[in-house]
C-alpha cells in the first residue's frame, strides 16, 4: 500500500518532467505541470501518512490538509499561467482551431 | 439547505438537554432524531432534503478524483510515446451556469479533466474558453465529459 502510492506519486513527478522536457509549447506543457505534477505530489503525501499512521502510530491531520490544499490551487494555478501566458505570449504551430479568444487579446491590448 | 443543517444541530443540543447527556454519543443520538425530525417536516421547508445535496458534493467528489487519475494517465500516454503527433486547438464552450462559484467548480473540473485546460472566460460568463492538447479524437469525448460535469455540479446547486 505504502510502496504502491510512493511509487506511483515518483511515476508522476518523472512522468511531469518529461512532459515538460518533451513538449513543445506553453500550454502543452502546462497540460503536464498541471495534471501529473498534482498526482504525484499527492501520492507522496498519501504515501507518507499512510506510513505514520500504519507503521509509527500516529496520525497526522496535516497532511490531509495538504492534500486538500493541492487539490484546490493546482487547477487553479494552471489556469492562471496559461492565460497569463495567451494574453502576452505566441503560440506554436499545428494549431487547428482558433475560436473568440482572440477578440479577448484584442480588446486587452488596446482598450478603447 | 443551511437552514436545514442548523435546525438539526439546535435538535440535537435539545436532545442533549432534555436527556441530561452531554457527550458525543448524545449528540450523535440527537442528531439522528433531529433528522427524523427534519424529514418528517419537509414539506415545510422551501429547498429540498439537504441529504441529497450532501450526496451530490460526495459523488463529485468522487468523480473529481476518477477524472485527475484518467488524466494523469493520458498525459503519461502522451510523454511516453516516442513521436509526437498532437494537435493543440482552443475551442469555446456554452456553459448553462449561472453563479461564480458554480463556474470555478466547472473550470477547475474541465482543468483536471484528460487533455483539456480552461484559458479564459468571456466577460458575461457564458463561454469558456478552453485548450485542447488533442483536438480531433477528444472533442466528442470532452464535451460528454462537460455533460457529466455541468450536470453534476447544476444537481448539486439545484434548490
Amino acid at each position: 500500500m505504502i510502496i504502491i502510492s510512493i511509487s506511483v506519486g515518483v511515476i508522476f513527478s518523472v512522468v511531469t518532467a518529461l512532459g515538460l522536457i518533451r513538449l513543445p509549447d506553453v500550454y502543452t506543457r502546462t497540460h503536464a505541470a498541471s495534471k501529473s505534477a498534482t498526482l504525484g505530489v499527492l501520492g507522496i503525501l498519501t504515501g507518507t501518512f499512510l506510513h505514520f499512521l500504519l507503521i509509527e502510530d500516529h496520525f497526522n491531520p496535516q497532511l490531509i490538509i495538504a492534500i486538500a490544499f493541492l487539490f484546490i490551487t493546482s487547477p487553479v494555478s494552471g489556469h492562471l499561467i496559461g492565460r497569463a501566458a495567451y494574453m502576452s505570449g505566441t503560440e506554436l504551430a499545428k494549431e487547428t482551431v482558433r475560436d473568440d479568444m482572440k477578440i479577448l487579446r484584442k480588446k486587452t491590448e488596446d482598450p478603447k | 439547505m443551511s437552514l436545514q443543517i442548523l435546525l438539526n444541530f439546535f435538535l440535537a443540543g435539545v436532545w442533549m438537554f432534555i436527556t441530561d447527556n452531554f457527550t458525543p454519543s448524545g449528540f450523535a443520538i440527537g442528531y439522528l432524531v433531529g433528522l427524523l425530525l427534519v424529514v418528517m417536516m419537509r414539506r415545510f421547508f422551501s429547498s429540498r432534503l439537504y441529504l441529497y445535496r450532501i450526496w451530490a458534493v460526495i459523488s463529485l467528489f468522487f468523480l473529481f478524483l476518477k477524472e485527475l487519475v484518467l488524466s494523469s494517465f493520458a498525459v503519461f500516454k502522451l510523454v511516453i510515446q516516442p513521436r509526437l503527433n498532437i494537435k493543440p486547438a482552443i475551442f469555446e464552450l456554452e456553459t448553462e451556469l449561472k453563479q461564480d462559484w458554480e463556474i470555478t467548480l466547472l473550470a477547475a473540473l474541465i482543468t483536471l479533466t484528460p487533455g483539456t485546460l480552461v484559458l479564459g472566460i468571456s466577460d458575461d460568463q457564458k463561454k469558456l474558453y478552453i485548450h485542447a492538447i488533442d483536438f480531433e479524437d477528444i472533442e466528442d469525448a470532452v464535451s460528454s465529459i462537460k455533460n457529466t460535469f455541468e450536470r453534476a455540479i447544476l444537481e448539486v446547486s439545484r434548490s
